[in-house]
């Protein structure tokens, strides 16, 4: 021992710090990249609202507020332009509606029932397929609703265009169940086994569980899936640019073909509009609301989330 | 109590029937797409440009684009996206800037993604000058699927046991020389999943690359990476105009004739079979690391 310690000694004191300390510079070093690269999140997120909100800036000095949200009438690209907002978010509610409605009660069915009645090996052979459901390509459910879906309804509904919001939203609403039942599931889980025994001690059978107790307690997390599907829904562009057509049209009838945020965008980006026309504004200008209104849904998702997490 | 305990039958019957119109309309969508798309599903359709003539129309330009905005996606994506999460998970002290960061990636993974093309479109087409390029396409989309590699390795970060790195610090190792030696390749699997399922949905995106101002009409392949004269590497692909897949079908679906239809259905079902296989892969992947976990 003595002589290694000599030995340890004899390599003078100030190298032995200095290797110590290129060590700790380089372990500096490393940290500081890590960071960079964790916060070019951050970036991102600067850059979508400087970018949105600088092109709108100039967009409203063409466009009066007033006229942005009261105007009956969008037609950005014609001579005598309108820039009437609600015409596109009419046809962004109603497909949502329509999303939603199905969406909501087949996507909570399936949590319930894959969360309280189904065997465990059913469980894990569906959601590998449920979750393959909500992977595949939005273009290939546009197709499906332009080319299949529409054909089908027009057999039951004459009369029916060949675009309209009602086949974007069923098939929206089909492409948005894995997103509400996988999350309700979660909150159905989360919920203590505690509850359940004490409900069935009481003498009730499964379904008056489910319905009565492992809902109400799991309600928090239910209702932010259904938050964060309309929020998906709103900001869901391909099936509504395939399959709901692009005219702007204010109406709130799915058997209508009309144009939502998502696909005006999608419509003037296909176009050749200069840089810095009030044309290409009017899509940033698009885009900000869009952006408002899915930051609100997901806020309010993620804040009823963290709630129910807390709960138990 | 039979008559409530018949709801409950009840209930099982209808929890499987909304269980089966979900993957009924999968199946269908499938079978459809295959149904039309096969017959057109030939050599000549992957080595064939785009044509007026649906029947000589292929999609050459497009997978060969959509294969080299991938590779960008993935340069940029995965090494930022585990940098992040390595720094979430072992570096971040408790402070505001953490919780920024965190709140942040969770609020990206709720951005549609339509939002990412205007992004795109004015910093990285106009600002930036990079132009409608694959260079632009590739940093799009890596931004797109940064908060899903960023939660996949944050996830599989978190399932590696402490005493792991107790182990680690004990014999001296620096923080760096545990991420390096024992955090990195523990995660691995799980990284990998994430990536691909990233992957997975970034392919199957239309409408950023449509926002940017991709052409639907490409006649040309990029210009080739390699080339016989020295440097032998060229990154003029990275300026070119291109087309993806997606681009693609969007293109022949919104034509009224049947026959581009067909080739909408093939260029479809080659889209859809190429997600499923990315997808499936992620699943058996999961599925494989929750049998072998050691700890």
């Amino acid at each position: 021992l003595k002589h290694t310690l000599r030995a340890v000694v004899s390599v003078p004191a100030s190298a032995r710090f200095a290797a110590r300390r290129v060590r700790m510079l380089r372990e500096r070093a490393i940290e500081l990249l890590l960071f960079g690269a964790a916060f070019v999140s951050v970036l991102t997120t600067v850059g979508i609202v400087y970018i949105l909100v600088k092109e709108s800036v100039v967009f409203f000095q063409h466009v009066p507020l007033a006229d942005f949200f009261t105007d009956r009438q969008w037609t950005p690209l014609f001579d005598d332009a309108h820039f009437g907002i609600v015409v596109l978010l009419s046809g962004t509610l109603t497909s949502s509606a329509v999303a939603l409605g199905v969406a909501i009660p087949l996507g909570t069915i399936i949590a319930i029932y894959l969360s309280e009645f189904a065997p465990f090996r059913l469980r894990e052979a569906v959601k590998p397929v449920l979750e393959m459901l909500g992977g595949v390509p939005t273009i290939v459910y546009g197709y499906f609703a332009l080319l299949f879906l529409t054909p089908l309804l027009q057999r039951f509904i004459p009369g029916l265009p060949g675009f309209n919001l009602l086949s974007a939203g069923i098939v929206m609403g089909i492409m948005i169940i894995p997103y509400v039942s996988s999350i309700s599931e979660d909150a159905m889980r989360a919920v203590p086994m505690a509850l359940r025994e004490g409900s069935y001690a009481m003498g009730a059978t499964r379904l008056q569980t489910a319905l009565k107790v492992v809902v109400p307690a799991a309600f928090s997390g239910i209702a932010s899936a259904y938050i964060l599907g309309i929020s998906r829904a709103v900001g869901e562009t391909m099936i509504l640019a395939v399959a709901a057509g692009m005219q702007p049209n204010l109406t709130f009838n799915p058997l209508e073909p009309a144009a939502t945020i998502t696909a005006f965008i999608v419509q003037v980006a296909l176009g050749d509009l200069p840089h810095g026309s009030v044309g290409y504004q009017t899509i940033f200008a698009a885009g900000l609301t869009l952006m408002v209104l899915t930051l609100a849904c997901n806020l309010a998702g993620h804040y009823l989330r963290k709630r129910f997490r807390e709960a138990y | 109590l039979i008559r409530r305990q018949r709801y409950d039958v009840l209930f099982v019957a209808v929890g499987i029937a909304a269980l089966a119109i979900g993957i009924l309309t999968f199946l269908t969508l499938f079978v459809d797409m295959a149904v039309r798309g096969l017959p057109r599903l030939d050599l000549d359709f992957f080595t064939s440009f785009p044509s007026r003539r649906a029947a000589n129309a292929g999609i050459l330009s497009a997978w060969v684009g959509s294969t080299l905005v991938m590779v960008v996606t993935a340069i940029f994506a995965v090494p930022l996206g585990v940098a992040s999460g390595v720094y979430l998970e072992e570096y971040a002290p408790k402070n505001w800037a953490t919780d920024l960061i965190e709140i942040n990636i969770t609020n990206l993974a709720g951005v549609p993604s339509i939002v990412y093309g205007l992004l795109a479109l004015g910093l990285f087409v106009y600002q930036f000058g990079l132009g409608q390029s694959i260079l632009t396409a590739g940093l799009t989309l890596a931004l797109l699927i940064l908060p899903v590699v960023i939660v996949a390795t944050r996830e599989a970060i978190r399932s590696i046991p402490q005493t792991i790195r107790e182990g680690s610090y004990a014999v001296g190792a620096t923080r760096w020389q545990t991420v390096r030696h024992h955090i990195l390749p523990y995660s691995s699997p799980g990284i990998l999943t994430g990536v691909i399922i990233g992957m997975a949905r970034a392919i199957g995106e239309t409408a950023p690359i449509i926002t940017i101002g991709a052409l639907t009409f490409i006649a040309f392949l990029p210009p080739a990476p390699l080339k016989a004269e020295p440097p032998f590497v060229s990154f003029e692909w990275l300026w070119s105009p291109f087309t993806v897949m997606p681009i693609q079908m969007f293109n022949w679906t919104s034509r009224p004739e049947a026959a581009f239809q067909a080739n909408a259905a093939a260029a479809g079902f080659v889209l859809v079979f190429m997600t499923l296989t990315m997808n499936a892969l992620a699943i058996w992947l999961r599925y494989r690391l929750r049998r072998s976990i050691k700890w």
